[in-house]
Formats: C-alpha cells, sequence, structure tokens
C-alpha cells in the first residue's frame, strides 16, 4: 500500500551572507528526515527553536524545494511540474500566528471561500452553503460571517484559519504550532476542536510543536529533531513516557509539570543548541549530551530499533563498540 | 516573617479614546522577605499593569485610582518622582516580558549593565565592569566578557534574558518583579532559567514576584500562587494547597484545562473568551463561564475571604450567603 505522504531523505540547506562580502555560509536547515505517514495516523515533529521542524514541514507544502530528497503525496513527488494544485487540494496548513495568516481586509466569508474558488470545483451557488457549514463546523456563529478578522479574539481567529484549511477537503492537515499564541483557556478549546474534526474530515495531522502535552493530545506517532536530525521517533505514548535518545530524555524531562509535588531536582540540560551554520561533527547532539561515548565525536549515528521505536544515538547499536567504560564525561 | 510589599485594593484605569479600560480594580496581596508569588492569570487579567502601578510606571492615559502600596515601610503611591528614581531599578527590580525588545538595542550588553549599577551604587565605571563579569558568569553565561561586549541581537533570547536578571540583580534589590520570564522560550531553557532562579533566591535573598501564565512555571517556582482574571485577585493559596485543592471555579477550570505530558485526560475547555476590559460583565467577571453560576453572581461582586489559613478565595459558593461551608 502506498503511504498517504512519505517523506524520503529530506535535506534542506541554505546559503546566507557570510561574514565577508562575497562569502557565504550554509545553514543544515535539515539533515535527512524520513517518516511516512498513512491514512488516519497523525505525526508530531517536537524540538527546540532552530531544530528545523518548521522547514520540514515547509519543503512538505513545496514552498521550499528541498536539496535532496523527495517528499510524495499517494506516491508522486508533489515538487513534479503541475502538481502544486493537486498538492493543495490534499494538503492544507494552518499557521502558528492566527492573527497574520489571515487576509485583515477580507471577512471571514471571503476568507474560507478562497480555497473553495481556487482549488475545489464547488458551483458559485453552492460556495454560500459550503462556507457556513465549515463556519459551524469550527464552532463559529453564523452572525460572524461578515466581520473582518481583527473583530475577532485569537480562538476564533485560529477557528477560522482551520475552516479555511478545511475548505478544500484535504486528507493532511499541517498544523504549525496551533495553539501557542492562545490563552490558557482557548488552548484546550482549539485542542478539543482539532480531536473532533480528525474524525469527522478523516484527517491525518502533522503537528509541529514545542508543548509536548498538546502531542499526546493530537499525534499517534511522534519524531523529535535535534539541528536538523532526527533523534528518536515512534509511538507517542512510548516516546513521551519512556523517552531513550539521551535528548528526547533531557526535552521530555525539561517540561514544567503544574504539579507541585513533582518538583523535578534533576538539573537542566547544560548549553543552548549550537548554529546550525556549522554543526558539530558525528551526532549532532554530542557536545551537551552527558552519555556520549567517543564514536559520538567522529560518525552519525545511523537508526537503531529498540522495541518499536527507532533512535538515533550510539548507544543503542547492538555490536557498538562503544561501552560505558568509553563514555566521556562532561568538564 | 518580614513583609516587603502589601498591596492593597489597587486600582487602575486607561482612559482611552473608546472608553475606560479597569485593567486592575481592587487587587490586594502581599509578598513576604525570600519567598516566591506567583500571579497567574490569563491575558488581560492586570497582572503586568499590577507590576507597573507598583514599579510606578502608569502613565497618562492610565492612572491609579485607589488603593495603596507599601513597600518596606514606604507608601509607593505618595513618593514624589525623584525618590521614585532610587527606589525603581535599586530596591525594586524588573525583568520585563521579551528580554529581546526590553534591552536597548543600540548600547552593548555591558554598558546597559554599568549603567545601572553604576547610577544606583554609585561606584567606578571600572569596579562595575569587573563586577558585571562576575555576576554574569554566576548566571552561567560562557565567555562573560565576551557577552558584555556585544549588542542584544547578538545573543539568543534565553542569553538576553539571563542579561536581564544580571541587570535586575546588581544592585542587590528586595524585590525582583519576573514578567513572564519564560515565555517564548524553550522548555530546555526554560528549565535552566527556573533553576537559575531558584539558585538565585536561595544566595541572594531577594524575594521573587513572579507574572505568569504558564501554570507548569508556578508549580515549580512559586511559595505562593495569587490567580487574577479581569483585574481582580479570585484566589489566592500555597502552592500546594492551590494544585492539589483549588476552590475558586475558574482556577480548578483552568486546572482541567490544560493538557498534561504524563498522561492524556479528556480536555474540559472553559467555554467563551475572556472579557475584554472595556466592557467587564456586571458582579463576579467570570460568571459567564462558570458552571456553577448562581443568580447572585449576575450582580453582586464576590470579595476575597479567608476560607483557611492563607487561602482567600473571592467567590459566592463560598462565605456568606454561599451554600458551601470550608
Amino acid at each position: 500500500m502506498t503511504p498517504l505522504l512519505e517523506l524520503k531523505g529530506l535535506v534542506k540547506h541554505f546559503s546566507v551572507k557570510g561574514d565577508l562580502p562575497l562569502r557565504t555560509k550554509t545553514v543544515h536547515a535539515v539533515d535527512g528526515i524520513e517518516f511516512s505517514l498513512t491514512s488516519d495516523e497523525s505525526v508530531g515533529i517536537v524540538g527546540e527553536s532552530g531544530s528545523g521542524k518548521t522547514t520540514v514541514v515547509r519543503c512538505v507544502m513545496g514552498l521550499y524545494k528541498p536539496t535532496a530528497g523527495d517528499v510524495c503525496l499517494h506516491g508522486k513527488s508533489v515538487f513534479a511540474s503541475g502538481e502544486r494544485r493537486r498538492l493543495l487540494r490534499h494538503i492544507q496548513m494552518v499557521f502558528q500566528d492566527p492573527g497574520g495568516s489571515l487576509n485583515p481586509r477580507f471577512t471571514a466569508e471571503q476568507i474560507i471561500k478562497e480555497p473553495l474558488v481556487h482549488l475545489t470545483r464547488v458551483s458559485k451557488a453552492g460556495r454560500k452553503a459550503a462556507v457556513r457549514e465549515l463556519f459551524q463546523q469550527v464552532g463559529m456563529r453564523d452572525s460572524d460571517l461578515r466581520k473582518l478578522p481583527h473583530q475577532f479574539s485569537g480562538g476564533q481567529q485560529q477557528r477560522i484559519a482551520i475552516a479555511r484549511a478545511l475548505a478544500p477537503k484535504p486528507e493532511v492537515l499541517i498544523l504549525d504550532e496551533p495553539t501557542s499564541a492562545l490563552d490558557l483557556s482557548l488552548q484546550a478549546q482549539i485542542i478539543a476542536l482539532l480531536v473532533r474534526l480528525r474524525e469527522e474530515f478523516d484527517l491525518s495531522y502533522v503537528l509541529i510543536t514545542h508543548d509536548l502535552a498538546v502531542v499526546r493530545q493530537l499525534c499517534d506517532r511522534l519524531l523529535v529533531m535535534y539541528l536538523g536530525m532526527p533523534a528518536e521517533m515512534g509511538p507517542t505514548e512510548t516516546v513521551l513516557d519512556s523517552p531513550k535518545h539521551p535528548y528526547s530524555r533531557a526535552l521530555i524531562g525539561s517540561v514544567l509539570v503544574p504539579d507541585p509535588t513533582l518538583r523535578d531536582p534533576e538539573p537542566p540540560l547544560r548549553g543552548e543548541i549550537p548554529s546550525p551554520t556549522n554543526p558539530p561533527a558525528g551526532c549532532r547532539f554530542h557536545p551537551r549530551c552527558s552519555r556520549r561515548l567517543r564514536v559520538c565525536q567522529e560518525f552519525a549515528p545511523t537508526p537503531h530499533r529498540v522495541g518499536d521505536t527507532d533512535v538515533w544515538c550510539h548507544l543503542y547499536n547492538p555490536e557498538g563498540e562503544g561501552g560505558p567504560e568509553e563514555e566521556v564525561s562532561i568538564e | 516573617m518580614t513583609r516587603v510589599l502589601t498591596v492593597d485594593g489597587l486600582r487602575v484605569a486607561f482612559f482611552t479614546y473608546y472608553g475606560v479600560v479597569r485593567a486592575v480594580n481592587g487587587a490586594s496581596f502581599f509578598i513576604d522577605r525570600d519567598e516566591t508569588l506567583g500571579i497567574v492569570g490569563e491575558s488581560g487579567s492586570g497582572k503586568s499593569v499590577t507590576a507597573a502601578a507598583i514599579m510606578g510606571l502608569i502613565d497618562s492615559p492610565g492612572a491609579i485610582l485607589g488603593g495603596r502600596a507599601v513597600f518596606e515601610g514606604v507608601e509607593l503611591f505618595e513618593l514624589p518622582e525623584a525618590q521614585w528614581q532610587s527606589i525603581r531599578g535599586h530596591k525594586i527590580t524588573m525583568c520585563f516580558q521579551n528580554p529581546m525588545r526590553a534591552l536597548n538595542p543600540v548600547l552593548t550588553v555591558g554598558e546597559q549593565i554599568i549603567r545601572v549599577y553604576h547610577r544606583h551604587m554609585g561606584v567606578s565605571k571600572k569596579r562595575a565592569w569587573a563586577e558585571s563579569v562576575e555576576m554574569l558568569r554566576e548566571v552561567n553565561i560562557p565567555d562573560a566578557e565576551r557577552v558584555m561586549r556585544r549588542y542584544p541581537h547578538q545573543l539568543s533570547g534565553g542569553m538576553c534574558q539571563r542579561v536581564m536578571i544580571v541587570m535586575a540583580l546588581m544592585c542587590s534589590p528586595s524585590l525582583l518583579i519576573l514578567d513572564e520570564p519564560t515565555t517564548g522560550l524553550d522548555v530546555t531553557v526554560q528549565k535552566q532559567l527556573l533553576h537559575l532562579l531558584k539558585t538565585l533566591r536561595d544566595k541572594a535573598g531577594a524575594s521573587q514576584w513572579m507574572i505568569t501564565h504558564d501554570l507548569g512555571v508556578a508549580a515549580n517556582l512559586c511559595d505562593r500562587v495569587v490567580v487574577m482574571y479581569a483585574g481582580r485577585v479570585m484566589e489566592e493559596a500555597t502552592v500546594e494547597v492551590l494544585f492539589a485543592r483549588a476552590a475558586h471555579p475558574y482556577t480548578s477550570a483552568l486546572l482541567t484545562s490544560i493538557p498534561q505530558v504524563h498522561r492524556k485526560d479528556e480536555l474540559t475547555p472553559i467555554p467563551g473568551s475572556v472579557p475584554e476590559s472595556l466592557n467587564l460583565p456586571s458582579g463576579c467577571p467570570f460568571h459567564p463561564r462558570c458552571e456553577r453560576a448562581m443568580p447572585i453572581c449576575e450582580e453582586d461582586t464576590p470579595e476575597p475571604l479567608e476560607y483557611a489559613p492563607g487561602h482567600r478565595v473571592a467567590c459566592h459558593l463560598y462565605g456568606r450567603g454561599g451554600e458551601e461551608t470550608p
């Protein structure tokens, strides 16, 4: 069976202006991301800022052309000529900042109508009813259809953005931090809405977030990224409950749990994510890793299967030369 | 325990073209020495405006309409501006939200830290430089000498926040106000910062006042928590009591509406949205969204009543007229 969406060895480098005139630097934004998505499955991508999550989904949306690798929808490359329109019918995106992603001069009705006009064959007469239906499905009142984006609250703006994305009846919905710009009490509303819509529209989500709690609510599988590379991928519950990669452990261990009885005395992860213009050799996480081996400084790890999880870490290499005696301590 | 700050019945409003924005409507709370108080609330709850009032930063079209604030025995709202300047940035300091924007973009980090220290402590710039470097090291900034010569845009968000904290702590204040210190930072950096704030509190002994909308931050750092909504204090309790036995319907609704990392609960979102401060509902500001609203909630605004020692709740369910007793 062909998967719905497939990312094959996705690499994206950017050329940016260097320190000296005429010099350029290469930003290694994404280096070898691979996963596939079957219909009715949702995947979450997590990592610190600068880990390349947004670049991955921008490639999937066809907004960036990857340096190497490919993205296939129903087995056909989305970068093939003439595929763009087909792609947009099947994949839609909800952006991070709901206010900024809605045209300020369009009414809610016009905003939701746009994709119907350009991507579907819904007749002119049918559009009005279709917009109305979408509007209700995201929990908005008909009387608000003629309002402009600035007249809505952040949560309502996000609902409109979701309605717009659903208009061409896509199979995949890409959600870039859908709740991070919202108020506390509204975040739960949007998450509950997304859970309901997934059932109603038979959607697959690709969710980017730094909020690991949201992932647990919405995703079946989870990809942890670090500096453009995969660190760990597996079922959401497994990864969140028993992370294997030292980075996923540190990341999940850093989440502040709203329960004072669970205050975690463990020291935080040291340092900050390095610049992707000059990523560390070997495993990109090794300078911050508390369990690094000698081999980590030289060779990038290949995925090792542990249970139902793939871990990109030398510690899990079954025939690894690295044993605990070779561990290098930090400072 | 010594009381560092007492705020009583603070009311702040902004007189705008569109009408009167009632940002803070009678907030009362206190902060003791060596403790961390968290003020938790959504946007528009008045938590940042409260801090601005205590820092003497409310300017036209805003005005403090009532209430008093006593800081180490000094009535803050009666101070002339000249005396304000010797307290602000020295005895009471503040780390503003979004450190990238709060720092001056055209001055090096070092220059900004030194100016504060030089102005309040009257030491030479040379000594100020040396002590600043020392302080930067203390907040785990690697290569402190080099960071001193950098401009804010050359530093990451986490670094800028550390620089802000150093600026705020240089003059050994009695009270450090932190406005959303972890918002917009990665979880790993958040944890580093909270770890740092805990260490600094134990070492420097300044009381901390943490303004946040993140219940995780409050649970991990604060000793006591005040929950604000629409410019009012809804509940106040120690952190343990608040997270285990929240009494106000708003607090308990908030706690069940946030998704958790370590378990997948059914989320029960709070319906509706935060009221606009231009057009606040009558009575209890939460009543239109409250599951347990009673007829009285629409008419009468409940005052915070102490229903157990150290646990105050502003809700008609408790106290006079209420059906429930503690």
